[in-house]
């Protein structure tokens, strides 16, 4: 068993375990920090951004450079289409893979980059509610940045030039960044997952069984469990142990793993999600109350969800009732219609309401009653009354490409308004850095509800794995996250190997062989026997049933000598004569040609005369050793 | 051999009531729990008794499936778990666990509000029973205990519907509850794996039939609703809340929308909105067609279809009427039934069975007079059409879930005798594997072979694979491994000598023999190793043989040529004495070869 890790995004993981012949790869994260790099990509053109001064190195004078560099207030940005960071394609031939894993929608974004164009032939798997949100993202995503989606250019010779650059660009790691695919990869990558459900357990071609349980994060997000009769590996990634609104986190069928994978904790240690969440209620309620807009920079589902939910209850509260709601996303309306029918994949509260029937979340109500407005855009005419306070939601949470960057330009120079960070993936200063300066009020209430380091140290204690493998990303953590579990620290583009080892394989013995066989007691508790079998593979089943043959024959122990004379004098081959050797004797049989050779744990029989002779020895033998 | 019994309490050789038992591994099932709707005595639930005579019966039985909402499925599991007292587990997907309630509840309305009887489950029941069931998603594999477990399938026929896979040690079981193979307007079709169960229990509704006769009976349907309305006529459908009323309202208004037509369309009031409720957050459950295309419309707004106002009973013209309840007993549909039944360019449409003492059963056994507790009389010269728009298999259908899941038997149940015999003798002429069709209370035995796990050592088999792969492939050949049995704490393994030695803290005696053949043939040692070894590769074609230094192994026989390049060679043949077999033969045949 090998494990290779192919992402340096602890939270956006993509790994691969070689197992029983098979290559598996665990999710398939997109690493998003790349974006920050890059100026941004407004959906209506900036005047501002459009007139920010050029940059170049100092004493450097590069044709080629031209433009590709922009200075906002002291920082340099790239400007071009902004890029990702796809999992390492070196290390493993995805053309090799056999099956993908998929967790949950935030880790499968770089599907595309493995799966198209790369020869991969190869199964996913997913849960319905991660294909499906997962697409949501993806089209978002697409709109935004795929080939043909902007008018902006695509900056190459900066990357050459890193040396020269200041900080934190030239730290960047450039050269395996990667534009987005284009709409028809996107649509065929997505067209290869196959769904799953939770519990169920999917035949991996025959050599093992994946099943994908709760893991409590979000919608139809899951853990693995890979198990061939022998072994189990688990492949903890992005769970929850709150609860909100997804199904709460199967742990006990993690429990006693060979190999423990755990990655895709908390992003934020420092900051209590429900804290976050009431933080939130509060500054969007004092913004609203003075007159000033809230724009929330969020994914079009997950989190999104609980605002919703949330903040509507509070405004409800705080006589804000009438402040309208907005979502601005190209995927608003199928998410916010999606996340109703999804009633099996729901918290049992959520659940409970579907018997009713009522749909599992408000935001429903919320629309049909006219507080919750959604669109694709912010031109969109189903918007044509927008009007103002109003707290909207809009992608993307880097602030580089979606509405967000639109109204952030709209919004930024008032101090009346305010921008709220919740999603955890993006440094918020970063992320504001091209916008700057601004006078709109920054607050920063990230929402992760993944395992922080305790509570994912609670967990390894009570599964109790043998082994633990963490991104090495948490190194630092470890004392609270391993305790005394021997523990694998993986890098991005290195490969190690757990310590689980295979000795057997599981078959199916028929009942005929069975009743054939007859174990004798060779030791308290242990019979043995015997036993040939013919083997039949049947999609990488195995079956014994009846053959020819009568098993291996096994003699053990010490030859006695003398006894063995003694029986061969029975046997009517007499005359032997006894001489010691250098291991041991040697027995001359002179009247038969034939020497016999007896060592400690082995008899050399040279027999050159008749076939009798020989089969009398094998008497002889059978009946001086413990045998069956 | 270890044995799978059924017997049905129900559905053996008969449409009326689902109740199948079944037993394996020491595991007894129950499969559906279902209502018989044609009687109103004790026959009307299965036969408890059978299962225990007296005293508790949850110890007899170790789950309850049930595979739909239609009550001749789960109709007395409330009686079940509330009267006769099983407290075990009862397992259904969510879609059903939602609306066999209501279904429950509308059954528990018409047999006591209506017929006055009494021994009848309450309301209170109904809820306290679904309470205790657990929901279960499809493909979900849920283990009911250490050894049992149970797995669903999508299986059409109505929203939530599943076949159950059910698995106790080696044995594993199908049945499918109702199903059906071919989409239909807001379903789709039945699916299964190739899961090659041991048994297959299959409904056998429309055993005989076998063109798509759902279509046939859904252009009639709107043929004739058309003709009615287009004359002047009114409609009236008399339905349940929930099912059968989705899938005409689908109907009428897709074929509304096709043909543009004008004439009104209403729901009966209040139920329309929850009903479809339902359906729309259970939208994961329907065909992919609806799934696709929610966001933008879901199939379950009705655009021709408006809610309907008492008022509108004496409007005049043309108008389509669905109303609550089904079976003409009580309520708005019998209201509109006595306005309506005296003009005969009026029709009444009753798509599902009727009780007994309703007034729905008297019409559709042809009275021409109603007569009313309050004497009212009323004529019906309406017409009258029965229709039933149930979505079953077909016999090719039923032929092809066999194809996909390879079963080792069948047994046919709910269905009629007569009709089952011809598909039984199909299935078994197709497919040559066995097939039943008890009767009610006839137990059928089915021996399964014994499978036992077993580990085998993965040197053993590496080791086989070896020997294997060295030989031209031939797809006949047999693979063989020769080991040791060993059973310890009930476990089974196949190990290699060295392992077994290992487990038993024994040391391991090798015996091995070695006999000289004399070959005159000059020349060096390693050309006549390689005549050899022509030689027998000649007479022993398709065995394993190879050479390296001058040493052929042939299998596990081991042959070197020693001597000088012009004296005669001595060939010595060397096996250990597990081998005698091949080693004396390789001797006799290399002494006679070299005669
Ligand atoms: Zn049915």
């Amino acid at each position: 068993m090998k494990l290779y890790c192919l992402s340096g995004d602890a939270a956006k993981p993509c790994f691969v375990l070689s197992f029983k012949e098979l290559l598996i790869m665990l999710d398939c994260g997109l690493s998003a920090h790349s974006l920050l790099s890059f100026l941004p990509l407004p959906p209506v053109p900036s005047t501002r951004l459009a007139a920010l001064p050029a940059y170049s190195p100092p004493h450097v004078s590069d044709p080629l450079l031209d433009g590709e560099l922009k200075e906002c207030c002291g920082r340099v940005f790239v400007d071009s289409v902004p890029e990702f960071c796809p999992p390492l394609d070196k290390v493993v031939d995805f053309s090799q893979l056999d099956v993908i894993l998929i967790s949950n929608y935030t880790c499968m974004l770089a599907l595309p980059f493995v799966t198209e164009d790369t020869g991969f032939k190869g199964r996913v798997y997913a849960t319905e509610p991660t294909l499906q949100i997962g697409r949501f993202y993806l089209q978002e995503l697409a709109e935004w940045l795929a080939p043909g989606a902007g008018g902006a250019r695509a900056a190459r010779r900066w990357k050459e030039l890193l040396h020269v650059l200041p900080p934190p660009l030239a730290h960047a790691r450039p050269r395996a960044w990667r534009r987005l695919f284009s709409r028809a990869a996107l649509e065929r990558s997505l067209a290869r997952v196959r769904v799953v459900g939770y519990d169920e357990r999917v035949d991996v071609f025959g050599a093992l069984h994946a099943t994908p349980v709760s893991s409590g994060y979000c919608l139809g997000s899951a853990n693995w469990v890979l198990r061939s009769a022998h072994e189990k590996v688990a492949y903890v990634s992005g769970s929850s142990t709150l609860t909100t609104h997804p199904r709460p986190i199967n742990q006990a069928a993690l429990r006693g793993a060979d190999l423990l994978l755990l990655c895709a904790l908390t992003q934020t240690p420092a900051h209590n999600p429900d804290h976050m969440l009431g933080d939130l209620c509060v500054h969007a309620g004092v913004t609203l109350r003075a007159g000033g807009a809230v724009l929330c920079p969020v994914y079009p589902s997950g989190v999104l969800y609980d605002l919703l939910e949330c903040l509507s209850a509070h405004l409800e509260g705080a006589g804000l009732a009438h402040v309208p709601l907005y979502v601005l996303s190209p995927a608003a309306d199928a998410s916010l219609a999606y996340s109703n029918i999804l009633a099996e994949w729901v918290s049992a509260g959520k659940q409970a309401r579907v018997y009713l029937p009522e749909e599992p979340f408000p935001h429903a109500a919320l629309a049909r009653g006219g507080r919750l407005r959604h669109a694709r855009a912010l031109a969109d005419d189903a918007l044509a009354d927008f009007r103002q306070p109003c707290v909207v939601f809009a992608g993307h949470p880097s602030l580089r490409c979606g509405a967000a960057v639109h109204l952030l330009e709209l919004w930024g120079a008032s101090a009346a308004h305010a921008v709220i960070f919740t999603e955890p993936d993006f440094p918020h200063q970063e992320a504001l850095a091209p916008f700057q300066p601004l006078a709109i009020k920054a607050f920063h209430c990230p929402i992760d509800t993944s395992l922080n380091f305790a509570q994912a140290g609670k967990l390894v204690r009570e599964l109790r794995p043998r082994e633990l493998a963490l991104p090495e990303q948490y190194a630092g953590a470890r004392p609270a996250l391993a305790a005394d579990v021997p523990t694998l620290l993986l890098r991005r583009g290195a490969a190690r190997a757990p310590a689980v080892r295979r000795r057997a394989a599981r078959a199916e013995l028929c009942g005929e062989l069975a009743a054939r066989a007859a174990p004798r007691e060779l030791r308290a508790g242990l019979r043995a026997a015997p036993l040939s079998a013919a083997l039949r593979v049947r999609d990488a089943r195995l079956t014994l049933e009846p053959a020819a043959g009568a098993g291996a024959a096994l003699h053990w122990s010490a030859l006695d000598v003398p006894a063995l004379v003694a029986a061969l004098a029975r046997e009517g081959v007499g005359e032997a004569r006894v001489e010691a050797g250098a291991d041991g004797c040697i027995v001359h049989l002179p009247r038969h040609d034939t020497l016999v050779h007896v060592e400690r744990h082995a008899t050399h029989v040279f027999c050159e005369g008749r076939a009798d002779v020989r089969q009398a020895l094998r008497r002889a033998l059978a009946a001086c050793l413990p045998h069956i | 051999m270890p044995d799978i019994k059924i017997t049905p309490l129900g559905a053996g050789q008969d449409v009326g009531r689902s109740c199948i038992l079944l037993s394996m591994g020491g595991k007894n099932i129950m499969l559906d729990c279902g209502m018989h709707m044609g009687y109103n005595d004790e026959r009307r639930f299965p036969d408890f008794s059978y299962i225990v005579p007296e005293g508790p019966i949850t110890s007899q039985i170790d789950c309850v499936i049930i595979s739909h909402f239609h009550l001749d499925h789960c109709g007395a599991l409330p009686y079940m778990s509330e009267m006769v007292g099983y407290t075990g587990p009862i397992y259904m997907t969510h879609p059903t666990k939602a609306i066999a309630p209501i279904l429950l509840e509308d059954m528990r309305k018409v047999a006591v509000e209506r017929k006055g009887e009494s021994n009848f489950f309450t309301s209170q029941m109904i809820k306290d029973c679904i309470k205790k069931v657990t929901a279960v998603t499809l493909h979900q594999s849920v283990m009911v205990d250490n050894e049992l477990e149970i797995k669903a399938y999508y299986a059409g026929h109505v929203l939530g519907a599943a076949m159950f896979w059910i698995r106790v040690g080696s044995q594993s079981v199908v049945y499918t509850g109702d199903y059906n193979m071919t989409p239909d307007r807001h379903l789709g079709a039945a699916w299964i794996d190739k899961c090659r169960p041991d048994l297959l229990i299959s409904e056998s509704t429309y055993a005989t039939t076998i063109r798509d006769s759902k279509r046939c009976r859904e252009r009639d349907f709107l043929k004739k609703v058309h003709e009615c309305v287009e004359k002047g006529g009114k409609v009236l459908i008399p339905v349940f809340a929930l099912g059968r009323a989705q899938e005409l309202c689908i109907l009428l208004e897709t074929y509304w929308e096709r043909m543009n037509l004008k004439y009104p369309v209403y729901f009966a009031l209040g139920l329309t909105e929850k009903a479809n409720n339902y359906y729309k957050m259970f939208i994961t459950w329907t065909n992919q067609k609806i799934r696709k295309t929610f966001v933008q419309r879901n199939m379950f707004d009705f655009k021709h279809i408006k809610p309907f106002d008492k008022s509108y009973i004496d409007n005049p013209g043309a108008m389509v009427v669905f109303a609550t309840p089904g079976m003409l007993h009580a309520g708005l549909s019998l209201n509109i039934f006595k306005k309506w039944a005296p003009y005969e360019q009026n029709m009444l449409i009753m798509p599902g069975f009727c009780v007994q003492g309703t007034v729905g059963h008297k019409i559709l056994n042809g009275a021409k007079k109603v007569e009313f507790e309050n004497r009212q009389v009323v004529e019906v010269k309406m017409a009258v059409e029965y229709m039933s728009f149930s979505a079953h298999a077909d016999a090719k259908g039923i032929m092809q879930l066999i194809q996909y899941c390879e079963p080792k038997n069948v047994l046919l149940v709910h269905g009629e005798a007569q009709k089952m015999e011809f598909l039984k003798d199909k299935i078994e002429k197709e497919f040559k594997i066995s097939c039943y069709m008890p009767a009610n209370g006839e137990t059928t035995v089915i021996n399964t072979p014994t499978k036992i796990p077993i580990d085998v050592s993965l040197r053993l088999l590496k080791a086989e694979a070896v020997r294997y792969n060295a030989q031209p492939p031939d797809p006949k050949r047999r693979r063989v491994v020769h080991g040791v049995l060993c059973v310890k704490d009930n476990r089974l393994s196949l190990l290699d000598l060295d392992e077994i030695c290992d487990e038993i803290g024994i040391n391991r005696h090798v015996i091995r023999f070695t006999s000289t053949v004399r070959f005159d043939d000059p020349g060096p040692s390693v050309k006549t190793a390689e005549k050899l070894k022509t030689l027998l590769a000649e007479k022993l074609q398709g065995w394993s043989i190879t050479i390296s230094d001058g040493n052929i192994s042939v299998e596990s026989v081991l042959i070197k040529v020693e001597g000088d390049d012009d004296s005669t060679k001595s060939i010595y043949v060397s096996w250990t004495n597990q081998d005698e077999d091949l080693g004396s033969y390789i001797l006799g045949l290399l002494q006679s070869m070299v005669q």
